[in-house]
């Protein structure tokens, strides 16, 4: 048995590593900090890879925005003092407007930036 | 009714106007109606103005931005028949972050238009007039932002996309359209007067209506509903299903088409064709067949 019980904790020891050396392997999914400000997403052009999932942290440094995709039907509000996360997966490679959706004053029309989505 | 015979033949002979969109509705006369029903049903039209953005400075796309809407008010008081009614399709104003200010602008707006000689006006707010305080400032000058009405047989239906920030009208409000319309016999002739466009006509400029689509599927069961719009500053003719949307021209500067450049900079002004692109419309309801004939106007030099 004893013999037994090291070869258990040996083989769970290597799965474990084996696990480890996987999750070491795979690419870091990315993170992309965004700020909204009026009138201006900081950055404002974003580039991402086709298929691969990515997250996109927004902020807010003064009042309630959003982040639209339209191409991508994908949207998040903006709300001053929370960080928002919208994570998904460009479905396909081009060239794209996002925009804040939330009417925010004077330069509201003009508050808009580019994702480019690369193969 | 003769006054209407009198400013076709004026509309023909002079040549005003642009191309004449017919908006027929695919309804057939409802002949089997008690007399006294069709007797409150005639021809008759009524104009629609939109996108005035009062307060506006910005030379290089239109250096005359305070005598633009003066002008539209003068066109219409030259009309050789006045119209029924005339309704103002949002963005009265242009958007201001001081409150006290947009209540000025609000209220010499106000003052503009009483001098049109047709006081039965109907008014509705865009998101430059409303988003900012959730339509406050335009409901102390202007009252309710949605509301309905009827005239000579048509179901008017205000509905308010702009005082949400977010473009929505919301659920308070759609439930109050579901109730509206469920008074509504199916085959009403109904038209809706929105400020954003009910569908998504092109969502990367905030050319839509959030829960649009919630509005849009409480009219699908009448079978007679049009809408007119205005937010995008140029004609635009569109149908969902059997609705029809016709968005108005602006009167302080044009847009440019849909997703026709990268981004929707205003079109400049072009000196050697002074208000090019500003206009308003005349929109003829014609009972029988039900169908809107619209004529364009410029606004002129």
């Amino acid at each position: 048995m004893p013999s037994r019980r090291r070869f258990i904790a040996g083989a769970a020891a290597a799965l474990a590593a084996g696990a480890a050396g996987l999750i070491a392997a795979a690419p870091a999914e990315p993170v992309i900090r965004v700020t909204a400000r009026r009138f201006v997403f900081l950055p404002n052009v974003l580039t991402l890879k086709l298929g691969a999932p990515a997250t996109l942290e927004f902020t807010s440094a003064d009042v309630v925005m959003g982040f639209s995709l339209p191409d991508f039907n994908v949207r998040t509000d903006i709300i001053p003092g929370q960080v928002s996360r919208l994570r998904f997966t460009p479905d396909k490679a081009g060239t794209f407007t996002f925009l804040c959706d939330i009417f925010c004053g004077d330069g509201h029309e003009g508050m808009n930036g580019t994702l480019h989505v690369v193969a | 009714m003769s006054g209407t015979i009198d400013r076709r033949a004026f509309l023909r002979l002079a040549g005003l106007g642009g191309a004449v969109f017919a908006s027929g509705l695919g309804c057939a006369a409802r002949s089997g109606e008690p007399m006294d029903q069709r007797a409150a049903e005639d021809d008759f039209y009524f104009v629609q103005l939109s996108d005035s953005h009062w307060g506006f400075q910005g030379p290089v796309v239109n250096p005359d931005a305070r005598g633009t809407l003066p002008k539209a008010v003068a066109e219409v008081n030259a009309l050789p028949v006045q119209p029924d009614f005339i309704v103002f399709t949002g963005d009265l104003t242009h958007t201001t972050d001081d409150p006290a200010e947009r209540r000025r602008r609000l209220g010499e707006f106000r003052d503009i238009v009483r001098g049109l000689k047709n006081q039965n006006i109907h008014f509705m707010p865009g998101e430059h007039d409303a988003s900012l305080d959730r339509g406050a400032a335009f409901g102390e000058y202007f009252g309710a932002t949605h509301y309905a009405f009827d005239h000579k047989g048509v179901h008017f239906i205000v509905l308010d996309n702009v005082s949400d920030p977010a473009a929505r009208i919301g659920e308070e409000q759609l439930a109050w359209l579901a109730a509206d319309l469920a008074r509504q016999p199916r085959d009403a002739r109904i038209v809706v007067f929105t400020h954003r466009p009910l569908f998504p006509l092109f969502p990367q400029w905030d050319w839509a209506t959030r829960d649009g689509d919630r509005a849009l599927a409480a009219l699908m069961p009448y079978s007679n509903v049009t809408v007119f719009y205005g937010h995008i500053h140029q004609e635009n003719h569109h149908r969902t299903a059997h609705i029809e949307h016709h968005s108005a021209h602006s009167l302080i500067f044009p847009l440019p088409a849909p997703g026709s450049q990268p981004r929707r900079d205003p079109v400049r002004w072009d000196p050697a064709h002074p208000y090019r692109g500003l206009g308003w419309r005349e929109v003829e309801a014609e009972a029988r067949p039900p169908a809107y004939a619209i004529t364009e106007f410029p606004v002129r030099s």
